[in-house]
């Protein structure tokens, strides 16, 4: 899976989880980015993630991932 | 969880907080609360048992604890137990340890939507949202095999093999009717051969004084279920229909949205963890009278079935033997009497609503006269069927409050009352009677019951009758002791 592969699933999870087909992640892209990326929307976001790609984020990696970047970057490591 | 935090936990719930909170008078909110889960800290390996110490002893104390002294104790605590979902779905799917420490949330997502309905299904019974009754197929729902085909030594019901499960799925609607729920057969039979297994299979756990109502023809199970529906009184939507032949399900389920219809699995053996795992018959309320209804509903059931003997309806109330007992409220009665004042909508005349402790007042007070009445047939006892209370006016007696129970309606009780009112009106020396209509939107049916039975209308809603001139309503009902 290339990397742009990799973000385009990531960009639909994000329009499922919001429920809003427009948005567009970029890999700058944060919490203070989406209006309604809270606490537990982020969990739920992980956890799409997690099944969307069959993978699993340790705590440390979902504590220290600073952008959707970051998160793309992980997936494309683990997910092969 | 530490355990001193676990004991701080027990303190306030058995000793303070939710004890005192729940006995202030004016709290009327329900609380839910939910039961710990059972869970092992393996710090005495699998010897936990062994020990009161252990964290799983503690939990288990805990929790019965909760149940002896918050459930029974305090009608308004809910006690949710997610014990029996995760045992369900096992430990490791229940509770997610990441999830915990990241956001200190207790159950997995993937749990959670079960976790969701189990608080949906207590909200929903404390709403009085419950299933009344539940419609039974007989051939192979009930017992393996066709009784019409098989025969009573053919069909399988027993404790060997597949009749076992089919005796436990019995068992379990026993204790569902039991806990009130009403059980009625819907069955494509000829009804005598429908009913032997229920008198002579020495194997059957259902007997046919569980059910309320017996419905065997070769009529459609909609016509059937309609039937069914319109006898016992009670909403489509609070009733459950269960067969096996998927024809019969997608025709009642596609032809009566309203009714609950289980897509029973196909292994019979399956029946019964399948319909428990739907968890159709939540109840807020349970009390012995819950015992009683099934055999009301048969008694009603015998009513209706004589009605249509009948020629007329003369004929059939002369034959129910109706007998009244009337006198002042009784101490006994108040709370009955304060709840059909609450209650009642339909045959309430200006809809007054009373408390005990106002009904008692009442029931001393000089200036009133008040009058309970009883209503008892050959077919059994219908209780505190109508109240009345009447002020003491200058101009003659006021009818302050008149209400009735709807299952007495039309059998000649509402004649007997007023004939009655007239009496005592006579008796206790007033010249006039006046009685009011309070319209709600609920109580149009007894808009014009006044005039009907011998008041005059003499402005809008407000009615009066001249003792002297009254006459007598025609009634089949007689009083006791007269």
């Amino acid at each position: 899976m290339t990397r742009e592969e990799i973000k385009r699933k990531v960009n639909d999870v994000f329009c499922d989880v919001f429920d809003d087909d427009s948005i567009v992640v970029t890999d700058e892209t944060t919490a203070k980015d989406i209006e309604d990326w809270d606490s537990l929307t982020h969990i739920t976001l992980v956890s799409e993630i997690e099944d969307v790609f069959k993978i699993r984020f340790s705590m440390k990696e979902v504590l220290g991932m600073k952008n959707v970047g970051e998160m793309v970057d992980y997936i494309a490591r683990t997910a092969e | 969880m530490s355990l001193s935090l676990l004991y701080k936990v027990l303190f306030c719930f058995c000793n303070n907080s939710t004890k005192s909170f729940c006995k202030t008078q004016n709290v009327k909110a329900n609380i839910l609360q939910f039961l710990f889960l059972n869970y092992d800290d393996m710090v005495f390996g699998s010897c936990a048992s062994r020990f009161e110490c252990s964290f799983f002893f503690q939990v288990i104390k805990l929790n019965s604890m909760m149940l002896e002294k918050g459930a029974t104790a305090y009608r308004n605590i809910f006690l949710i137990d997610l014990n029996s979902i995760q045992n369900e779905v096992g430990r490791s799917v229940f509770y997610d340890p990441k999830l915990y420490y990241i956001g200190k949330i207790p159950v997995s997502l993937e749990a959670l939507p079960y976790v969701a309905q189990r608080v949906t299904s207590v909200i929903s019974a404390m709403m009085g949202r419950i299933k009344k009754c539940v419609v039974l197929d007989l051939d192979n729902t009930l017992w393996g095999g066709a009784i019409g085909d098989d025969g009573m030594e053919g069909i399988q019901i027993g404790e060997l093999g597949l009749g076992h499960a089919y005796q436990d799925f019995q068992r379990w609607l026993r204790e569902l009717r039991l806990m009130g729920v009403l059980l009625a057969v819907c069955s494509k039979n000829n009804e005598e051969t429908a009913k032997e297994p229920f008198l002579k299979h020495p194997e059957m756990i259902l007997q046919l004084d569980d059910i309320s109502l017996f419905v065997a023809n070769w009529q459609d199970k909609v016509t059937n279920i309609r039937y069914i529906q319109r006898i016992l009184n009670i909403g489509m939507d609070s009733m459950v229909f269960i067969d096996d032949n998927p024809f019969e399900r997608n025709l009642v389920r596609d032809t009566i949205p309203e009714i609950t219809v289980p897509e029973l699995p196909d292994d019979s053996s399956l029946y019964l963890s399948y319909l428990q795992g739907l968890d159709l018959f939540g109840t807020a309320s349970y009390s012995d009278a819950d015992k009683e209804r099934t055999r009301q509903y048969q008694e009603e059931v015998g009513r209706i079935e004589q009605r249509q003997k009948f020629a007329s309806l003369d004929d059939y109330l002369k034959s129910l033997g109706m007998v009244a007992n009337v006198r002042p409220f009784d101490s006994f009665s108040y709370p009955r009497i304060a709840q059909l004042t609450q209650r009642s909508n339909q045959f309430n005349l200006r809809t007054i609503r009373y408390t005990d402790e106002d009904i008692a007042r009442i029931a001393r007070d000089q200036k009133y006269l008040t009058l309970e009445f009883f209503l008892d047939d050959k077919y059994g006892s219908n209780g505190l069927v109508s109240a009345i209370i009447m002020e003491k006016r200058e101009s003659g007696l006021f009818i302050d409050t008149w209400l009735m129970s709807c299952r007495v309606l039309k059998r000649g009780m509402e004649e007997f009352i007023i004939n009655k009112v007239i009496d005592v009106a006579e008796a206790n020396g007033f010249k006039a009677v006046f009685g009011e209509y309070i319209r709600t939107p609920k109580n149009s049916m007894v808009e014009k019951i006044y005039s009907t039975l011998g008041f005059k209308e003499v402005s809008e809603n407000r009615f009066e009758v001249i003792v002297g001139q009254f006459r007598k309503n025609k009634t089949y009902i007689q009083e006791k002791g007269e």
